[in-house]
């Protein structure tokens, strides 16, 4: 009843503005950096308790104490250009080119599918059954076909990305409207023409996201290759850490690895901001 | 023919037929759908014609084949003396979305179909003359703004400068304001107006509205659907040019009331 009393206007109200009570709940109003913090402390401080009660054998998790010790001596070993730094210039490399040869092979399909009839009829269905196989399960014949060497690891990781991106693009070449086609048919435009200055363009916000997809993909298809094919990067430092049982080293290198992955999605990222600058991607529920 | 408002011609000399359809039909071969019979019209230089219909009527195959984006299964369609058997430069195109390319400046977006026919030196020379039509149309300063800062009108009188660009001998119009709200529908349809009549344009509109029809047109062709034909070409005897006022005469109103008569009836059958 209160609140109807409140709502009649009043003689001795005059004057004064409409005020809105903003019905934002508690946990929305809280600022994103507090919020990140707060989510840091509840993971880590349960991690310690965990490990302070000894609910689980130090050996399968370790302390976060220990764990950041670890991450210090990685990273000075990395900073000061010791051995692991070098494998971690192998596995970006591995990264790198593998990432390179996933957007050149799956753009290329991309286009061939997206765009001919005789991809959509012919190419595509062997890439869905492709794209529906283990992946990681080709890895020990790309290193009986190309070795040890780090061209098996490059191979694996593009083999994984190469499929999103091609996904990404043929349904960004379908993506383009009605008016638009109909538009570049009136003004006599060659199949070329339409391909490159209408289709392309008009699905690059798609093409974008297979290759954040891809951009994923990739890290994991270097490191699994890695881990069954040998070589001298992070994924074998990984591996031998294990081995020995060295918990906190096995944490650090993963940590360490997820900020390379970090870089080359955000590279993919800031990339889509300055090239689709007129798409906006919407990402969070309160953007 | 035209009975109630039977508006004869006026003394003015008839000028040059620009696009002539002589007994064309369409029938879609896959559902044997008679989606037009039998249509003929003759737009002539200067002139502004609209077609009217429920929907079904045919209207946009009619249009899809003026544009040359389909052909005519019987008949003969000619423009300027030469037999549309594609898109061609002389046409000009607008559709009911502004379809201007979110990456492509105002400007960039409006010298396109040069670039497309001409290449890109060509499209640098238009430059100059895009920059014309945008002041033409009261888009001066937005040059270099790109589409998403556009309202829809803007967006739209953009697309106007782009189908102007090549010089089109007709204008082919596809509910080109149908999207905006009606104020702006209004306003626009006078700019459009102002413009056929600076340009001496040749203007072909597919509308729903009636009130747009009679207040835009010389002629008004009527169509009613299974099969889509022709059922009258209504004149438009309203002196030019044409003010919003003129939509509450007695005239307007008439001419209105008859066509929407035609079309309820239509609608019966």
């Amino acid at each position: 009843m209160s609140d109807v009393a409140s709502n009649t206007p009043l003689a001795n109200q005059d004057g004064e503005d409409t005020v809105w009570v903003q019905e934002l709940s508690l946990i929305d109003s809280v600022p994103r950096s507090i919020a990140m913090i707060f989510v840091f402390v509840v993971f880590v401080g349960t991690w310690q308790l965990v490990t302070a009660l000894e609910m689980v054998s130090p050996i399968i998790l370790p302390t976060p104490w220990e764990t950041l010790m670890d991450m210090l001596f990685v990273g000075k070993n990395l900073l000061t250009g010791g051995y692991m730094l070098g494998a971690l210039w192998i596995t970006i490399q591995e990264v790198i080119l593998g990432f390179a040869l996933a957007i050149a092979i799956g753009f290329s399909l991309g286009i061939l599918v997206g765009e001919t009839a005789f991809g959509e009829k012919a190419v595509m269905p062997y890439l869905v059954a492709i794209d529906t196989m283990p992946k990681v399960a080709f890895a020990p014949l790309f290193v009986a076909w190309l070795g040890f060497g780090i061209e098996s690891k490059v191979a694996l990781a593009a083999f994984i990305a190469t499929f999103p991106i091609v996904v990404g693009t043929a349904a960004g070449l379908h993506s383009a409207d009605e008016n638009a086609r109909m538009l570049f048919k009136t003004m006599g435009a060659t199949r070329l023409q339409t391909l490159f200055k209408m289709k392309l363009p008009s699905g690059l916000p798609q093409i974008f996201t297979g290759l954040k997809i891809g951009a994923v993909g990739v890290m994991a298809g270097a490191i699994t290759g890695e881990f069954l094919g040998g070589g001298k990067g992070f994924g074998e430092l990984i591996r031998v850490a294990a081995s020995q049982l060295n918990t906190p080293r096995v944490f650090s290198l993963i940590l360490y690895l997820s900020l390379v992955g970090l870089v080359v999605y955000l590279l993919v990222m800031y990339a889509q901001r300055k090239i689709v600058f007129w798409h906006e991607e919407r990402v969070g529920a309160h953007d | 023919m035209n009975t109630a408002v039977a508006l004869d011609k006026t003394g003015s000399p008839l000028s040059e037929p620009v696009y002539e359809l002589s007994n064309v039909s369409k029938t879609y071969a896959r559902n044997l759908v008679v989606a037009l019979e039998d249509v003929s019209l003759t737009l002539r230089k200067g002139s502004f014609t609209s077609v009217i219909g429920s929907s079904g009527c045919g209207k946009s195959t009619l249009l899809k084949i003026m544009a040359g984006l389909i052909p005519p299964s019987q008949g003969r369609v000619t423009l300027q003396g030469q037999p549309v058997t594609g898109t061609r430069r002389d046409i000009g195109m607008m559709f009911q979305q502004a379809t201007l390319f979110p990456w492509k400046t105002a400007v960039e977006n409006i010298v396109l179909p040069i670039e497309i026919r001409d290449g890109k030196a060509a499209a640098t020379k238009a430059l100059g003359k895009a920059h014309e039509l945008l002041e033409i149309v009261g888009l001066k300063g937005f040059e270099d703004v790109y589409p998403n800062e556009l309202s829809g009108g803007m967006a739209q009188r953009a697309s106007i400068c782009r189908m102007l660009i090549t010089e089109p001998a007709v204008l082919l119009l596809d509910e080109p304001f149908s999207a905006l709200d009606e104020l702006s529908r209004d306003m626009m349809n006078m700019e459009l107006q102002r413009i056929c009549r600076e340009q001496d344009a040749t203007a072909f509109l597919v509308t729903h509205s009636i009130q747009e029809a009679v207040i835009l047109s010389d002629e008004i062709v009527v169509m009613k659907p299974r099969p889509g034909r022709v059922a009258e070409v209504v004149k438009v005897d309203l002196p030019r040019p044409r003010t919003l006022d003129m939509m509450t005469t007695p005239k307007f109103g008439e001419i209105v009331d008859y066509i929407r008569g035609m079309l309820d009836k239509g609608e019966d059958l």
